[in-house]
């Protein structure tokens, strides 16, 4: 029993992470119904500018006298960078294709994915970038079941994120003019929405939300790597298609079975297929279900 | 010296891709005015005031709003400028409720009480929006989701309200209501409105001057008492 409750906690770490990212696959579908393969790039990119950023902090020792503000400014640094860095892509690699074949765009993405993984490589080099580890070194113990001060703080903030990103999507103008330029992109035109705004705005937000991810990643396994986005990203987009891509709650709940089926299939089958289970699913769902579990109510919380 | 017009265009031409929709279409509306275009399926109508909005590009000629030229405007700026469009088959936003869509037509706006005010003025003038306000915009009626577009277009406070089709598939009595409320925002407001319809009957009693499109081209322009006499638009668009 304790083994599993140990288990749910690291699906609910892990799965958090994954539905992180599968919302950017998701609200991107969602507005221009494109599946950005260069989204993971963004969760890479976060860590490694979250990985700078802490191990400048910790450098000059503020680390160890203010730990939150540390973190909180290299969050709030890193997520930026990535949003500018998303709305860059977007204007350079899929705007110009935004009138040809919705395969240009793909391939676009695709090119671009190995472009960004490959700056990345070029730029910080082939070697995993460590993370300070003096961050949130304690932990309570239940018995045989431990939750580390890292993993509250992993999943708080990541339900922060979910919960903010619900209220600015379903609660507020812009959230609105998002949902309106998914539906029709003419006829938001027609009310003074400027879709290309709310594109921008939509790929910032995704990239944003990965790379908190990104960083949270590598706070947790406490390093990353250049092609680290590759593995995460295509789990993430297994997620969104499970959740019903295009639907926001579907891309969470996505998120969290995948790393729950992850986390209990290495747990109790074999650690050596840990990543197989995602793609089972991921098949799965292609045939059995492509619409995803909130398929039937894709009307309600679609972008 | 004369009276600026609200709208003019000017010999436009506008198309999709190769295939050239309107060729060379001129026409004026003045201030207050109710004007109809009227013509067969495919005639250019739609693209005549999609072309307006900027939605589809102006390749010769041009569109003038208030007396400055607004080609090169992109379309989303316009409804701020008061130049707004119901366009054909209403395009409610289906997933957001009556009250979202009433919202996004005051998108621009940022005079939130205002907006209140005009949101529950909407639902005076159509009760049955009130009604409905929580319900999502793809659940309403033909009828239902042209009260919505109109009123959404409202929302924007336009100058020069554009109406596609009004009366497109909705029953007789609802097409009534619907006209009694155009000829009412256009005299209670002052908006100037300029209404394409196939329904030429309909659009020539509502109106005061009227145009016939033909193939991408104004065939015919007249008061719009003139237009319902003449024995061609009866034989042609009257059925008789």
């Amino acid at each position: 029993m304790e083994y599993f409750i140990q288990q749910l906690i690291n699906g609910i770490t892990l799965g958090g992470m994954y539905a992180l990212i599968a919302l950017g696959y998701t609200m991107v579908y969602g507005v221009i119904q494109l599946i950005n393969f260069a989204h993971g790039e963004f969760f890479a990119a976060g860590g490694y500018v979250g990985a700078i950023a802490l191990g400048y902090f910790a450098g000059i020792g503020y680390m160890e006298t203010h730990p939150i503000i540390c973190l909180t400014a290299s969050f709030a640094m890193a997520m930026a960078y990535c949003a500018y860095l998303a709305v860059g892509v977007e204007k350079i690699a899929y705007k110009p294709l935004r009138k040809e074949s919705r395969l240009a765009a793909l391939l676009s993405a695709l090119g671009m994915s190995i472009f960004l993984s490959n700056g990345l490589m070029l730029t910080q080099g082939v070697y995993d970038a460590v993370y300070p580890s003096e961050l949130f070194q304690g932990r309570f113990d239940f018995g045989m079941v431990t939750i580390s001060y890292l993993q509250i703080m992993i999943v708080s903030l990541t339900a922060f994120l979910l919960v903010g990103l619900n209220l600015l999507v379903f609660k507020t103008k812009v959230g609105m003019a998002m949902r309106a330029t998914a539906q029709d992109k003419t006829m938001s035109a027609l009310v003074a929405i400027g879709s290309n705004r709310i594109i921008s705005l939509t790929f910032a937000i995704g990239a944003g939300l990965a790379c908190a991810a990104g960083i949270m990643y590598g706070l947790y396994y406490g390093s990353v790597r250049y092609d680290m986005g590759f593995v995460p990203g295509i789990k993430a987009f297994a997620a969104a298609v499970l959740g019903g891509i295009g639907n926001i709650t579907g891309a969470m709940l996505g998120g969290l079975i995948i790393g729950m089926v992850e986390i209990f299939g290495a747990g109790y089958l074999s650690s050596e297929y840990k990543d197989v289970f995602a793609f089972i699913i991921l098949i799965a769902v292609l045939y059995f279900k492509p619409n995803g579990i909130m398929g039937e109510n894709i009307d309600d919380t679609r972008v | 010296m004369s009276i600026q017009p609200m709208l003019e265009l000017k010999n436009v031409h506008s198309g999709y891709g190769s295939i050239k929709a309107l060729k060379g279409i001129s026409l004026k509306v003045m201030p207050g005015e109710i004007v109809a275009i009227i013509g067969a399926n495919g005639a250019g109508k739609s693209t005549t005031l999609m072309t307006i909005c900027g939605i589809v590009k102006v390749e010769k000629g041009e569109v003038l709003y208030r007396g400055k030229v607004i080609n090169k405007v992109p379309p989303e700026k316009l409804p701020t400028m008061g130049l707004c469009q119901v366009p054909e088959g209403r395009r409610i936003f289906p997933r957001l409720t009556v009250m979202e869509n009433l919202r996004l037509g005051a998108f621009y706006r940022d005079d939130t009480n205002q907006i209140m005010k005009d949101i529950q003025h909407s639902y005076e003038m159509f009760p049955i929006l009130g009604e409905r306000k929580s319900q999502k915009g793809g659940t309403l009626s033909g009828g239902e989701q042209q009260m919505l577009a109109i009123a959404r277009a409202l929302m924007t406070k336009p100058k020069v309200l554009l109406l596609d089709e009004p009366s497109l598939g909705l029953a007789p009595i609802i097409v009534q209501q619907i006209f009694d409320i155009i000829a009412q925002i256009n005299k209670e407001k002052g908006t100037t409105i300029l209404l394409v319809e196939q329904n030429a009957n309909l659009a020539l009693q509502a109106a005061s001057r009227g145009y016939v499109v033909e193939t991408g081209e104004i065939t015919l322009e007249d008061e719009a008492p003139s237009l319902l006499a003449n024995p061609k638009i009866r034989e042609a668009y009257l059925g008789e």
